[in-house]
């Protein structure tokens, strides 16, 4: 075998070192991020049980009348604190039917009011109108409100907690 | 005594070899023009390294949790030593880097400074220009009351729009399904982490470049760049007329950065931070949900657009904005710097700044805002009518009227204004348009009994001049 190929073979197994170092680097690397991107990515895998809470017995609610009620998120972190608190404008529609709105705005989710005497819900961000049923009636909103689940059992008013509605395209 | 420190410092310097780092990077030769318009980079660099300190000092007292923040900004603000000021530097930093950003940017374009071979300085720049936004969002957004919960969701609500990855996106900014423990911290984590560390790296890649390609010459007309020359005749340049950046340049820097400080520092002094609203209570619903001033424009935006093609608008704009910003060094890479040779450039830049301007202009405004403070009217507006009129000025509150129309000064701006309409319509058309409803008006006809109606129209055919001149 001459010098120079003993010299080319000696680079070869040199850089065929490297390169192994290199694949091995990345494995590690890519295993150190499991566990990083987990961290970030873990809210969205989170599993929320179905959880109805109770918003008030049935005789507190008057029939056509919308009003805010507060409660608070399916399964919570411990540390939530006063941000675990969602609320919902809820109607009376009869004697045995209520539907309770999402307060977000179906524009960018801001918190809609609702107008009593005019009977509209009114959004302070950029003036999104609904009509008492949630429809909507004027301004930037592509749609009405969204509503969440609700049941009467055992003569208690329950909204079933749920996600905050995102706007799709 | 000085004998001794120059000891220590050649005894550190021999070893550490900084003086010949330092050396030539302070002496490297500019061109010899360039003045006070270049000073606006340096000087958001040194907004930048006050946001770093003073954020640091605000990391030391604030409770990066959903639950604490509140409490722990009230501490801040009102019984921290000088903890008001502070947030002060803070929020007047973070304005003076988008501010500072805007108009280095302007400048760069309207000089061409981003032409061969400063094409990746403007691209860095372009993603720098991101993540101070990123910045400003988030920050806003640690202010962790009401209005920082409802931005919160008001962000998430923006990233659903984009298509297929929409609800994942926005569940992924307010970690989770709903707002709650873990927003705050995500926010916290991008704010405090991972956006400095990238502007850390980026901002070092956008000075070692002008370090390496040199800061650009001021433009002469007829003087076109060439990617095939530019550089020997840069360096030539420099050799023949340059001057060193220190001290011929850098005083310049020193002098707009500290003013700049300056200012920032009056400013939080005088004026002081933002104040803290209500508590973060997602179930509060009588929070205004408004952006800080240097966001106020798009939130008017979000307004005025057509509504359909808002959606659009909103999950498209940033993208395409974003492409032509880093397409623009690479398509015009060559040729004429000086303006007055780009005309064009000058009437985009009037445009983007009136329009901007004039958008800010509006959120401030916020004219489509229902003005849920409205009273009733008063008794020297309603003038004397008869009962029936009388009854429909009760119904102009009642029925939520005034919150967007005005009636002499009473009253908000969102639909016209109907101090003199009844000049204008009919009690015929009064009616259609009440029933109705129409534009930004919603119906009112399923809600008003015909009595109420008929009161309405009254009260509305009272508002014209000949009765409103004799009742005076």
């Amino acid at each position: 075998m001459s010098e120079s190929n003993l010299l080319s073979k000696k680079t070869n197994r040199r850089t065929f070192i490297v390169k192994v170092l290199l694949l091995y680097s990345s494995f590690v690397a890519v295993v150190i991020s499991i566990p990083v991107v987990g961290a970030l990515l873990a809210p969205l895998f989170r599993k929320t049980p179905e959880t109805w809470r109770s918003v008030g017995s049935v005789d507190n609610f008057k029939v056509g009348k919308t009003v805010l009620v507060k409660f608070r998120d399916a399964s919570p972190l411990p540390w939530s604190g006063i941000t675990a608190q969602t609320a919902s404008w809820l109607r009376r529609e009869s004697t045995d039917e209520f539907i309770a709105f999402s307060v977000n705005c179906a524009h960018l989710g801001c918190p809609v009011r609702w107008i009593a005497d005019a009977e509209i819900f009114l959004c302070p961000c950029h003036g999104g109108v609904y009509n008492k049923d949630g429809s909507y009636a004027a301004g930037p909103p592509p749609h009405g409100l969204a509503k969440y689940p609700v049941r009467v059992k055992n003569n208690e008013v329950e909204i079933l907690s749920s996600p905050i509605p995102i706007t799709n395209i | 005594m000085s004998d001794k420190l120059k000891k220590i410092w050649l005894w550190f310097d021999k070893r550490t070899k900084i003086s010949g780092v330092v050396g030539p990077l302070a002496k490297h030769l500019v061109p010899p023009d360039s003045k006070w318009s270049y000073v606006f980079g340096s000087a958001t660099l040194f907004a930048f390294i006050l946001q770093v300190v003073t954020g640091v000092a605000l990391a030391l007292m604030y409770q990066p949790t959903s639950a604490s923040a509140y409490k722990s900004l009230q501490y801040i603000t009102n019984e921290a030593p000088l903890g008001d000021v502070l947030r002060g530097i803070h929020y007047f930093g973070a304005s003076a880097m988008i501010l500072l950003i805007g108009i280095h940017m302007i400048r760069v374009y309207l000089l061409a400074a981003y032409k061969y071979p400063r094409e990746m300085s403007w691209i860095s720049g372009v993603i720098l220009l991101a993540l101070t936004l990123g910045m400003g969002f988030t920050g806003q957004l640690l202010r962790w009351d009401s209005n920082g919960v409802w931005s919160a969701i008001v962000g998430a609500e923006q990233a659903g729009r984009i298509p297929v990855i929409g609800t994942w996106l926005a569940r992924f900014l307010i970690a989770g399904k709903t707002l709650g423990g873990a927003t705050l911290s995500r926010f916290f984590a991008f704010h405090v982490f991972l956006i400095p560390a990238l502007l850390f790296g980026i901002i070092g890649l956008h000075i070692f470049l002008v370090i390496k390609n040199g800061i650009s010459e001021p433009p002469k007309s007829g003087r076109p760049v060439d990617p095939e020359n530019y550089e020997s005749w840069y360096d030539k340049m420099l050799k023949d007329k340059g001057v060193p950046f220190w001290p011929n340049a850098a005083w310049r820097d020193i002098t707009f950065g500290l003013i700049v400080v300056m200012i920032i520092l009056l400013l939080a002094f005088f004026v002081g931070p933002p104040k803290i609203g209500t508590p973060p209570d997602p179930a509060n619903i009588n929070s205004n949900p408004r952006p800080d001033w240097y966001f106020l424009w798009i939130f008017a935006l979000f307004a005025l657009m057509p509504r359909e093609i808002e959606s659009y608008a909103i999950a498209f704009g940033p993208i395409i904005i974003g492409f032509i910003l880093i397409l623009l060094p690479i398509v015009f890479n060559k040729g004429e710097r000086s303006p007055f040779r780009r005309p064009w450039s000058f009437m985009i830049v009037i445009f983007i700044v009136t329009m901007i301007g004039t958008l800010w202009h509006e959120g401030i405004l916020s004219p489509w805002s229902p003005d849920f403070n409205a009273k009733p009217l008063p008794e020297k507006v309603i003038g004397n009518v008869g009962p029936d009129a009388r009854f429909g000025a009760d119904l102009m509150y009642k029925k939520a009227c005034l919150y967007c129309h005005n009636i002499s000064g009473d009253g908000g701006h969102r639909g016209p204004n109907l101090t003199r309409v009844g000049n204008r319509l009919t009690r015929e058309e009064l009616k259609i348009r009440i029933v109705n409803g129409g534009g930004n008006m919603p119906a009112f006809g399923g809600t008003l009994s015909a009595k109420e109606l008929s009161a309405l129209v009254s009260f509305l055919e009272t508002r014209k001049d000949s009765i409103l001149t004799e009742n005076k």
